[in-house]
């Protein structure tokens, strides 16, 4: 085997390992196999992969962001309060998703002209916004969004089969990997996480970058409050606890580094994918959620080992 | 004492790096290991350091065959290594380097007087007095920590003692310590192999030089009975022809004028100008704020007084991305940490600089992108398998063209150059030089600051010389003395501004 197949198969690992675990699944359970049921891992998987596309960026940078979930919370409490008081559906939702970009931004600002380290600027927003988010909705779960539009965008179908929230998955899938392969911002967002030092002495305004990958961050964050909310049909301001962990997970399981500079955003579909299709199979053949916890970490070890191994 | 290594091979994979290697080496000398980037020099002293083990051959010390399986077994069989990437922790103190993994201790306490008292006067011995045993190793300057490893090595017992390219980042009077300390060793009876890819310092300072080509030993020479030629033949199998390929160019109509520049803190009141197809050299000692010009002109470090002009209107520079808007380009002296994207490929780094140039409304021409790469490997003869191979497998002089083909995607008014060849072996270096010469018969200003004196001599028209940021000479090249330049680097000529042409 050549050193460039060896790289090329390094880089299915991910999409091998899923075809792996659910084949497995596929013997272990009969109702695994179903279109049913595949439409409805896709559609469980799809807000934690929207979180995680963003999360890719800023991982690739060589940062973190902890505040996703916040920003998840706070923009679909936005939301939920604007439609309660009769804004347009179509409109709240764009301001909301705005809300997240702008939250993003605030994250981006603050880590490259403050220059304060991405785990510590985002600990604090995730707290912050956390707080503002309970303080918005009194505490207590946002109800009544009586619009067809803003439930079709969690819950609706598209042809009778394919669940809207995977559309966007899909879509947004495309969209970062157009960005990242063919554009100059993608080609800047690695060389930044690669070197920094010389990107910018290369001409490349790592600042502008950086600003903008947490604003997609929080922009992703955002739709997936949306989805979330809609499939809820409710805003909670304690929802998306613990989202970043899933985000990372699925971004680390996809082969990114987390020292930046290293990874796609087919990786993490497959990381996120991969999540789902584990948690789906053992409640399928009903393991414990006790155990399934345990399961879950012991598989993101031996992936990142086996990734390890990979590389020597 | 005798160090000898017979028939020794090595591969990393299907790659064959070292072929039936012999090399030997006496108490009391200092012997050369020479060799072009890939010849396999590291890897060889990286057997005998203990760092990898030889597919076959055998290592004896003193006739006696010794097994050298790990570092500790180089350190039992006398053997240290001094690395170019100094090895101290920073934020520990001299004395806590120097005895790290055998603190004298009591029932686990560290036994802290006996351990600065031996500190004290293990670095006494090398005359390295001045060196506070208390003071954290990482405000140490360069040289103070190479003495310290050297320390480290010697409390150690070494008595083989190889330093991988000791003086990269030394200045003229560290170099001289570090020589005269050499030759004390020399004199107790160690014996040093040293690694270097500069000529003047091996003829200078060493006794012996073996010579390595394609992982294959080619030969031995006692220093007195060789010269420069041989040597390069021996190193790259034919004649390089000339060493500084000359250059037929007339300088045109002045591109960059600099008048007073300061950056407030290590340079103050710089003058100069830079014509078309000239280039103009920075001479000075480390620290003598040669590349601070260079950053305060291309936006990266602030300007605080005077005033610079690019081809007659002023330019006012506040990063560099807006130096480059203007038409100057800066091949920068750290390539790894400043110069390439190492992890990126090869046509990634090419085009980091322009590649707005083939991209529309923010998307890549791919196509266009690679047409342009393949165009310059095969200008600037970048040796490299592949354009999407990672920088980092090419050698140091392939990757230096990498770093000056991102420059000149687009031509530059200005070429900025800190260190253009370091790291970079005789025959890339000569290739560098040739690039240098094409870009001024292009028009392209230089300004090219160096650290190897008779790179500035033989590449410059004319040469500007600091000594503590200030500008004490501005010399014609031509009929110049390496003296004369040492002279006012060290600021013995005077304060005065010296200028021979205008």
């Amino acid at each position: 085997m050549t050193a460039q197949q060896k790289a090329t198969l390094q880089k299915l690992g991910p999409f091998i390992a899923l075809l792996v675990v659910s084949g497995a699944l596929a013997i272990m359970s009969p109702d695994f196999l179903t279109v049913g049921n595949l439409m409805n891992v896709m559609r469980q998987v799809s807000i934690n992969a929207l979180i995680a596309f963003g999360m890719t960026l800023v991982i690739l940078l060589g940062g973190i962001d902890l505040s996703v979930g916040s920003i998840l919370a706070l923009s679909s409490v936005c939301i939920a309060l604007m439609i309660q008081s009769g804004l347009d559906p179509v409109l709240a939702t764009l301001l909301g998703i705005g809300a997240g970009a702008g939250m993003g931004f605030a994250n981006g600002w603050i880590i490259s002209k403050g220059k304060v380290a991405p785990f510590i600027a985002t600990l604090a927003s995730m707290t912050i916004l956390r707080g503002l988010s309970l303080v918005f909705s009194g505490g207590s779960p946002i109800t009544g969004l009586d619009s067809d539009f803003f439930q079709m965008l969690g819950g609706g179908y598209v042809a009778g089969l394919v669940p809207v929230p995977v559309v966007w998955m899909l879509l947004m899938f495309a969209g970062f990997w157009f960005l990242l392969k063919q554009t100059v911002f993608g080609r800047h967002v690695y060389a930044t996480g690669g070197n920094e030092e010389a990107s910018r002495l290369s001409g490349v305004k790592v600042d502008r970058v950086k600003i903008w990958v947490y604003t997609l961050s929080g922009a992703m964050s955002a739709m997936a409050g949306v989805v979330l909310t809609s499939r809820l049909n409710s805003a909670q301001p304690t929802a998306g606890t613990g989202y970043e962990l899933d985000a990372i997970a699925a971004v680390v399981l996809g082969g990114t580094s987390l020292t930046g500079g290293r990874g796609w955003i087919f990786g993490t579909l497959m990381g996120a994918l991969l999540i789902g299709v584990l948690n789906n199979g053992l409640n399928l053949l009903g393991v414990s959620s006790f155990y399934q916890q345990v399961i879950k970490g012991a598989v993101i070890l031996l992936a990142v080992l086996l990734d390890r191994a990979g590389k020597k | 004492m005798k160090v000898s290594m017979r028939g020794i091979c090595k591969a990393f994979g299907p790659v064959r790096v070292l072929e039936n290697v012999d090399f030997s080496l006496h108490g009391g000398e200092i012997h050369a290991l020479m060799g072009e980037n890939g010849a396999g020099k590291s890897t060889l002293m990286k057997i005998l350091s203990g760092v990898y083990q030889p597919d076959s051959g055998s290592v004896e010390v003193d006739g006696q065959a010794v097994a050298i399986r790990s570092t500790r077994d180089a350190e039992a069989a006398g053997i240290a290594i001094i690395h170019q990437e100094l090895n101290l922790i920073p934020q520990l103190s001299v004395m806590e380097n120097l005895f790290l993994g055998r603190e004298p201790s009591r029932f686990g306490v560290i036994q802290r007087a006996a351990m600065r008292q031996q500190a004290r006067a293990q670095l006494d011995a090398l005359g390295a007095s001045q060196i506070d045993v208390d003071a954290e190793a990482g405000s140490l300057s360069i040289g103070q920590q190479q003495m310290v490893e050297i320390a480290k090595a010697l409390a150690m017992d070494a008595r083989v003692l190889i330093m991988d390219e000791p003086t990269a980042a030394l200045s003229a009077r560290e170099i001289d310590t570090l020589f005269a300390l050499m030759r004390g060793l020399k004199a107790r009876g160690v014996a040093i192999v040293y690694v270097s890819h500069r000529m003047e310092e091996i003829f200078h300072i060493c006794d012996k030089i073996s010579v390595l080509r394609d992982g294959c030993f080619v030969g031995e020479r006692v220093i007195a009975d060789t010269g420069f030629d041989e040597v390069v033949k021996l190193m790259v199998g034919r004649e390089i022809g000339d060493r500084f390929p000359g250059r037929d160019v007339l300088p045109g109509a002045v591109r960059l004028a600099v008048r007073g520049l300061s950056d407030g803190r290590h340079i103050d009141g710089i003058s100069f100008e830079a014509r078309a197809g000239e280039v103009l050299g920075i001479a000075g000692l480390m620290g003598a704020g040669r590349s601070e010009i260079l950053n305060t002109l291309f936006g990266i470090n602030r300007r605080t007084a005077g005033e610079v002009w690019l081809d007659g209107a002023p330019l006012d520079v506040r990063s560099p991305a807006a130096a480059i808007a203007a038409g100057l380009a800066f091949v920068t002296e750290d390539r790894k940490s400043q110069g390439l994207v190492l992890g990126m490929s090869v046509r990634e780094n090419a085009t980091l600089v322009h590649l707005d140039s083939y991209a529309r409304l923010g998307v890549v021409n791919q196509a266009a992108e690679q047409a342009a790469v393949a165009q310059q490997i095969s200008q600037l003869r970048i040796r490299t398998r592949d354009a999407e191979l990672d920088v980092k497998s090419l050698s140091g002089g392939n990757q230096q063209k990498v770093v000056f083909a991102k420059w000149l995607a687009k031509p530059p008014k200005v070429l900025l150059l800190d260190e253009p060849t370091r790291g970079v072996d005789v025959g890339g270096k000569a290739e560098i030089y040739h690039i240098i010469n094409q870009l001024a018969a292009a028009g392209v200003a230089i300004v090219m600051v160096s650290s190897e004196l008779p790179e500035v001599m033989a590449m410059s028209n004319r040469i500007l010389v600091l000594h503590e940021g200030r500008q004490t000479a501005l010399f014609d090249a031509a009929n110049l003395s390496q003296e004369d330049i040492m002279a006012a680097a060290t600021g013995t000529a005077g304060h005065d501004t010296r200028t021979t042409q205008d």
